[in-house]
């Protein structure tokens, strides 16, 4: 696969002037809707989780006509609700030095560089009303005996910024945007289409117009139209197959938007979660993550000696590697997670990896036990020891856990500009599903703060900006029959070929394709392989797959495999992505650029860009570069030693 | 592992349903009991089979959407589990399971294991919120929330929707998710200007949509994966009469 370089991107639409004001300033010049209008004017979210969830209820408390839509039975149960560790706000609350600049400088050197300087300060910014907005829908964080909010440390901070409730900070930030929403469904001003899958976008006269969806009950195509539309259709780090995503996280909507015009930002840059169950067997399905936050209490370490065949509680202190501790010692297990996850995977490479096939390494928690106590243990973590037990089988109070790294976030998207508009005029992104604010390599806490930051803050101010200049009017008849055409056409295809292979058994082979070349370590050998493999596989999928049943009614084989066919063409584009960006930064770890002492080294002269990718139909893609400048930051080797 | 499987299948809610038996073999005792399914679904597939329909997404015990009866119980003899936590360990080599869908007039069958529970969304629409427009918030410290009272709400607010309580309830009653929520949001300072109407109008509809009453049976505890406690149905109830006077 080759690829062309068009036009740069020079003007991302964010105001110039100090820093600190620029958020405040687009306020002012955003266009407002007066309220008699906004009641014309009808907007599509798809995706209910923080990101989807948040804006579908402001929008609609704004007074708008919302459509919000989701694959799963109920909004509450986007993926969203499986975040498990906390949320950054630079409160400050604990006087320790954190301020909006710190939580702006943290997140700009934590994504190693490759974040926009504007995006992050905004969201520094917006971070201090979340907790304020999620403590007044009854969000119960932690709180001390005092009666006020708890807060913990999480990697690639040396301030306790993290707000948390227990180890289910997701889901209790996830269910008061549920709330909220389902209150404006009540109200009448959100219509609620669940257990509904995008599954193209319309595209008339240059602007996003509305969707196209897959009544996942009945079958039914149906047409929805807007004069918005938003997805926050979370990441595509299902691409792998095996990761800590739910089963249902795919890539389509974005792709599919992708392929109507919205460039993609930054494809290859996905995180690996350090903390993770490994493996069991061929059948695994998924990857259960253990919250970051064990690591402020947990110690990682292998055996000193490769091949150490002894229980872990027989192998004594001096003849135990705590490699964190003993690399980076000033921030010892609190590095960020690109880092952890690399160095995991560097001492299994030197044959130390303990468990099945050594692929593992231990999360011990007996030092913090003797110090604090079971009880105190069991009460921060909880649900996360039962959780590992129920998995594993072992009890991680009197045997460390084992833990791996695994793919568990996608920092690229859909590529949107200053004010969450993609390249189609009237398309939003927000959330996972736009590359924006992480740059390389996102920080711990930080993906529930920019979920919410879009949705509750930030979109509804710009989208209002777009729509001022609406209603648009009609919508070209001869769009729409193009995108339902498109839609059916593909079904029809998946169901007739009657092969001799189940989808999951393809996608399982895409994941460990995509797993073994454009994983934590990438190369041009490996990358080239994975081009020229990935096109015959998908080949062999369109001609062999075996989708059961029809096209009417609850077809689950038919919507997974439709969602394994764009993770084909998602994954070659990730692999060209990785292939050309030749520096290594944050999660991209090539193994060509790297320093010495083996950390990712990156080529600011040439790499300090955002990739935006546009597709071509029957042709190459083409790559627009979005120059990155740093005026307030700078950039240097990150150091967590 | 060699099991027998008795799983119902049941093509739409027009379909009458019955159960259909499937040997499935050399399962892996460290299988989650999802994963059993799937390599039934694969091999159904292959065969030209229609595979089995259910409910399941996160696959980490949060989501809420799986679940089903299994040898009886809803989500499995497993204490605290959901269905997608239950793993093959937990079964004896030559088992028969029986696999059923929650069952309840308020969750109709869509296709085999999976039932719509869109009633439970609509019982918080009647009044399972605190009405706080975004951006209108005070600062967060602004009202300091007693240590155990936070607690308490947390343990309310784990409920994930699920449905099991329904599913094992005699009367399928949802008394003990409308009370999760009730008791969640009653016991925060911000809960109260809207705790009366709140318990009102969700315990209205749940009754509108026609779940059953609650008798103290107290299986919906039982089986509950969070462990919602029964308390959490007599506070409702002592909300309710408090506030319908």
């Amino acid at each position: 696969m080759n690829y062309t370089t068009g036009e740069p991107i020079r003007d991302t639409k964010a105001p110039s002037g100090p820093i600190e004001e620029r958020w405040d300033q687009r306020r002012f010049s955003a266009k407002l809707v007066n309220p008699a209008n906004k009641r014309k004017l009808t907007v599509i979210v798809v995706g209910t989780g923080l990101a989807g969830g948040s804006a579908a209820a402001t929008l609609g408390e704004l007074g708008y006509n919302v459509k919000s839509f989701c694959y799963q039975d109920s909004p509450r149960r986007a993926h969203s609700i499986a975040a498990q560790g906390g949320i950054n706000a630079a409160k400050n609350y604990r006087g320790d030095g954190d301020s909006i600049h710190r939580l702006f400088y943290d997140t700009v050197k934590g994504g190693d560089f490759r974040a926009r300087e504007s995006n992050v300060y905004r969201l520094a910014q917006v971070s201090v009303n979340i907790i304020d907005q999620a403590v007044a829908q009854g969000v119960p964080f932690a709180r001390e005996y005092g009666g006020l909010l708890d807060t913990r440390s999480f990697g690639g901070a040396q301030v306790s910024r993290t707000f948390y409730a227990r180890g289910q900070t997701g889901q209790q930030l996830l269910l008061g945007a549920y709330q909220a929403l389902e209150r404006q469904v009540a109200a009448g001003t959100v219509e609620m289409h669940t257990r509904h899958e995008m599954l193209d976008l319309v595209v008339s006269d240059g602007r996003a117009r509305g969707v196209i969806v897959r009544d996942l009950v009945t079958g039914e195509i149906e047409t929805h139209l807007a004069d918005a539309v938003v997805l926050a259709t979370g990441g595509y780090g299902n691409v792998f197959f095996l990761s800590t995503n739910a089963k249902g996280c795919n890539t389509t909507a974005i792709w599919r938007a992708h392929r109507r015009g919205a460039y993609f930002g930054n494809p290859c840059y996905t995180q690996i979660h350090p903390t993770c169950i490994p493996v069991s067997g061929e059948y695994q399905s998924k990857l259960t993550l253990m919250s970051e936050s064990l690591r402020n209490d947990g110690r990682v370490w292998v055996p000193l000696r490769g091949g150490d065949e002894r229980a872990p509680g027989d192998i004594p202190e001096d003849e135990r590697d705590y490699y964190l501790e003993r690399v980076y010692p000033s921030f010892g297990n609190l590095v960020p997670r690109d880092i952890a996850s690399r160095a995991a995977k560097n001492v299994c490479d030197e044959g130390r990896g303990v468990g099945p096939g050594g692929l593992g390494v231990y999360l011990d928690f007996a030092d913090a036990i003797a110090r604090l106590g079971r009880d105190a243990v069991e009460k921060k973590y909880g649900n996360l020891f039962e959780m590992y037990e129920r998995i594993t089988g072992e009890d991680p109070y009197t045997r460390p856990m084992r833990i791996y790294p695994a793919v568990h976030y996608t920092m690229g998207g859909l590529w949107v500009d200053y004010d969450l508009q993609s390249t189609i005029p009237g398309l939003f992104v927000i959330g996972e599903a736009n590359f924006s604010d992480h740059g390389a390599n996102r920080l711990g806490a930080s993906a529930l703060m920019q979920g919410l930051a879009d949705g509750y803050f930030v979109l509804p101010t710009t989208l209002g900006d777009y729509l001022a200049a609406g209603p648009f009017g009609g919508v070209d008849q001869a769009d729409v029959q193009d995108a339902v055409s498109e839609v059916t056409g593909r079904i029809g295809r998946l169901l007739s070929v009657g092969g001799t292979r189940t989808a999951d058994s393809y996608h399982r082979e895409l994941g460990k394709l995509m797993w073994d070349y454009c994983g934590m370590e990438r190369t041009e050998e490996g990358l080239r392989k994975a081009l020229e493999r990935i096109p015959e596989l998908r080949e062999e999928f369109w001609n062999n797959v075996k989708v059961p049943g029809e096209e009417e009614g609850l077809n689950q084989a038919l919507e997974r495999a439709g969602r394994v066919a764009d993770f084909f063409d998602l994954a070659e584009l990730m692999c060209l992505d990785a292939l050309h960006r030749t520096e290594s930064c944050g999660g991209h770890f090539r193994a060509e650029s790297q320093t010495e002492e083996g950390e990712a080294l990156r080529d600011d002269e040439r790499f300090a860009y955002v990739a935006a990718w546009e597709h071509v139909t029957g042709g190459a893609p083409v790559l627009h570069k979005e120059e990155l400048d740093y005026q307030y930051v700078t950039m240097s080797q990150r150091s967590y030693k | 592992m060699n099991l027998t499987l008795k799983v119902w299948r049941q093509n739409g809610p027009a379909d009458g349903g019955r159960m259909v038996t499937y040997k499935v073999e050399d399962v892996s005792p460290d299988m989650s009991f999802l994963e059993m399914l799937d390599v039934l679904n694969e091999r159904l597939t292959l065969e030209g089979d229609d595979p089995v329909a259910f409910d399941h997404d996160c696959r980490e015990g949060i989501c809420g959407m799986c679940g089903m009866v299994i040898n009886g119980v809803a989500h499995g003899e497993q204490r605290a589990t959901t269905t997608c936590q239950l793993h093959m360990r937990h079964f004896e080599d030559g088992a028969t399971i029986t696999i059923e869908p929650w069952r309840a007039a308020p969750f109709p069958v869509v296709k085999d294991l999976v039932v719509d529970r869109g009633s439970f969304d609509r019982i918080i629409q009647a009044g399972g919120f605190i009405s706080v427009p975004a951006g209108s918030a005070p600062d967060a410290h602004s009202m300091p929330v007693k240590k155990e009272d936070a607690d308490d709400a947390f343990d309310a607010a784990t409920c994930i929707g699920c449905g099991a309580c329904v599913a094992a309830c005699p009367n399928g009653s949802a008394s003990l998710f409308t009370a999760a929520k009730i008791t969640h949001l009653g016991l925060l300072p911000q809960g109260q200007p809207e705790r009366d109407s709140r318990v009102v109008a969700m315990v209205e509809q749940m009754d509108l949509e026609g779940f059953g009453g609650c008798t103290n049976t107290g299986e919906c505890t039982a089986v509950c994966p969070k462990g919602i406690p029964l308390d959490a149905i007599a506070q409702m109830n002592a909300d309710y009469l408090k506030a319908a006077r």
